[in-house]
């Protein structure tokens, strides 16, 4: 039968083992993997402006991105390339604030310049390879 | 109560209850959203009720966590608290950057980054206090005169809450990094660290209501924190499968989030074997009720529901979906937030003397807070699927999915009604107990000779 000194080897032998494969694959994500799947080369300083705003403004209070966020607005990993540019400027500072079909956001008051900067931040998350996500819907007509 | 610094305990309880409550008034204000009447839009936009609702919940139970430990440790260790004055300051402190936080959230002062809103000034405040809190346990157990295994498993828990905190506050540019690093805090510390807090929390639970013997319970509390780790570590993947990690995560997260749930069937196992085992008579029947409870629905919440979507080929439909929130409700309140109410239940009688075992306000409340949050749990898997057959596999556009979904938050908010009820009633309980008493000191050993 188990005794208590074994059961103890096996939880700090476990971890250990365990959070050292994690450590090691945690910084091959971050040094190799994150920045190629990203394009971080692509990352400019006007993007970094977008993602502040992004946080700034706590978007994902109600959208997702990366499908990560609330759930109560759309998920926009690829609204870049589903709108386009000129949607996104005119949703930002909506006169009475967005509400398509009755749900709404909030009205913001951005300069045209960090307008500029989100509409850069979602052209390079556009880019993102994610694994295959936001898949194609398989059954869309 | 065996020495007279654990009803320290009882401010860090009644602070919990506090924003228990504050968190569900949030969580209707979001329903009624959801379901197409966003009346406090100007005031309290979603984000602001979403942000506030998840940090009340991270700030309540973390004050359960603390207030089990002052509780738990000097029993533990055999001696009063190292010191009383610093406890008391620590949760001053500890609640004024709470409220700060909540009141913040409301002004926009924030990060938009999911659980991690609080902005970093306060993130030092909260480290500061966390270190405060850490020593006070620490040095309690340092001069105390027994060490246990349950007291060290639940102070190596709290010790790294704090130290995986940090990773949450660096900044970077590139926002798949953050959400990488901000999982090391999330899913480190609720599918890992927090489990041996919550394996802590349970073993002294079961030592005192079932009276088995500590060795052989505190032999499988090794067990199932293995078990935790062994999957948990590795589980983290799941949170990178989508989000710019390289595609190796896809098979390592899922081989070993597929595992997660055995190291919660362990806990469930553990928890009604140790029960079965043990001396039936113990007479405070909630505390037994909630220890039992929370062994069970974590299973259920963290383990089941987890696994029903966490592996990858499901995962690509259900990630950012409501399917999300059905899993993190049952989740949090299986496993954490039963785990503190049931350290309330048991502790609270002890520290003022009045001996609310059994009552119907209690045993309502934990049946209507159960079924209702059950009920919940229903009602967001049955908008989840239908959001995710909809929109992620039909193609519908967002908002008409929307609104296909009113109805469902409609039950979502009845059965919340429910739930709330059976928490008003738990708090009803709570008041009823009044303050801790020093008349209670020595009552534990008159209770452990009725379970004898």
């Amino acid at each position: 039968m188990l005794s208590k000194r074994q059961a103890k080897i096996f939880f700090l032998g476990g971890t250990i083992f365990f959070a050292v494969i994690f450590l090691a694959l945690s910084v091959d994500s971050l040094l190799n993997g994150i920045p190629k799947n990203t394009n971080a080369h692509l990352l400019t300083e006007q993007v970094a402006r977008g993602k502040y705003l992004w946080e700034r403004n706590n978007c994902m209070g109600c959208h997702t991105i990366m499908g990560e966020g609330a759930y109560y607005a759309p998920e926009l990993t690829r609204v870049y390339s589903r709108r386009g540019p000129d949607y996104i400027r005119t949703v930002l500072n909506f006169e009475g604030g967005w509400g398509p079909r009755g749900r709404k956001m909030v009205q913001y008051n951005f300069s045209d310049n960090e307008k500029e900067d989100i509409v850069a931040f979602f052209e390079w998350v556009n880019k993102m390879d994610l694994n295959g996500f936001p898949a194609d819907p398989p059954l869309k007509q | 109560m065996k020495f007279k610094s654990q009803k320290i305990a009882y401010y860090f309880f009644a602070l919990s209850m506090l924003l228990l409550i504050l968190q569900i008034v949030y969580g209707f204000i979001m329903g009624f959203a959801h379901m197409g009447y966003d009346v406090l839009h100007d005031f309290i936009p979603f984000n602001v009720a979403v942000t506030t609702h998840k940090n009340l919940l991270v700030v309540w139970l973390l004050s359960g966590f603390m207030g089990a430990a002052y509780y738990i440790i000097p029993d533990e260790a055999d001696t009063e608290l190292y010191s009383v004055p610093l406890a008391l300051i620590q949760f001053v402190s500890f609640a004024i950057v709470g409220v700060v936080a909540v009141i913040g959230f409301h002004m926009h002062w924030w990060e938009g980054r999911k659980f991690l809103e609080i902005p970093r000034p306060l993130d030092w405040l909260v480290a500061l206090n966390v270190i405060l809190f850490l020593a006070n346990i620490l040095l309690t157990q340092i001069k105390g005169k027994k060490s246990s295994t349950t007291a060290w498993v639940l102070t190596m828990g709290l010790v790294f809450i704090a130290l995986l905190y940090l990773p949450g506050m660096i900044y970077f540019e590139n926002i798949s990094v953050d959400s990488f690093l901000r999982w090391w805090v999330v899913h480190l510390w609720v599918e890992g660290v927090w489990e041996l807090v919550m394996g802590g929390i349970l073993s002294y639970l079961l030592i005192k209501l079932t009276g088995v013997d500590r060795e052989v319970i505190e032999k499988w509390l090794y067990v199932i924190v293995g078990l935790t780790f062994l999957s948990g570590i590795l589980g983290t993947g799941h949170h990178y499968y989508y989000t710019g990690g390289p595609n190796y995560w896809l098979m390592i997260g899922g081989i070993f989030s597929a595992l997660e749930p055995v190291a919660f069937l362990g806990m469930t196992i553990f928890a009604v074997q140790m029960y079965r085992k043990g001396n039936k008579n113990h007479p405070n029947k909630l505390a037994l009720f909630w220890t039992l409870s929370t062994a069970i629905v974590s299973f259920l919440g963290a383990g089941v529901l987890g696994l029903a979507h966490t592996l990858p080929a499901v995962n690509l439909y259900t990630h950012g979906t409501l399917v999300t929130a059905m899993h993190g409700h049952l989740a949090f309140w299986g496993a954490y937030a039963s785990l503190v109410l049931a350290i309330i239940s048991y502790s609270m009688p002890l520290m003022t003397g009045r001996k609310l075992f059994d009552t119907r306000n209690g045993n309502l409340a934990f049946w209507l807070s159960n079924i209702g949050m059950l009920c919940m749990t229903a009602a967001f898997g049955v908008a989840g699927v239908g959001q995710v057959y909809l929109e992620r596999i039909v193609g519908l556009d967002f908002m008409v999915v929307a609104q296909e979904l009113h109805v469902h938050f409609f039950v979502l908010i009845l059965s919340a009604t429910v739930f709330t009820v059976g928490i008003l009633l738990y708090i009803i309980d709570f008041m009823k107990h009044g303050l801790p008493s020093e008349e209670a000191l020595g009552t534990e050993e008159s209770f452990e000779a009725v379970a004898g």
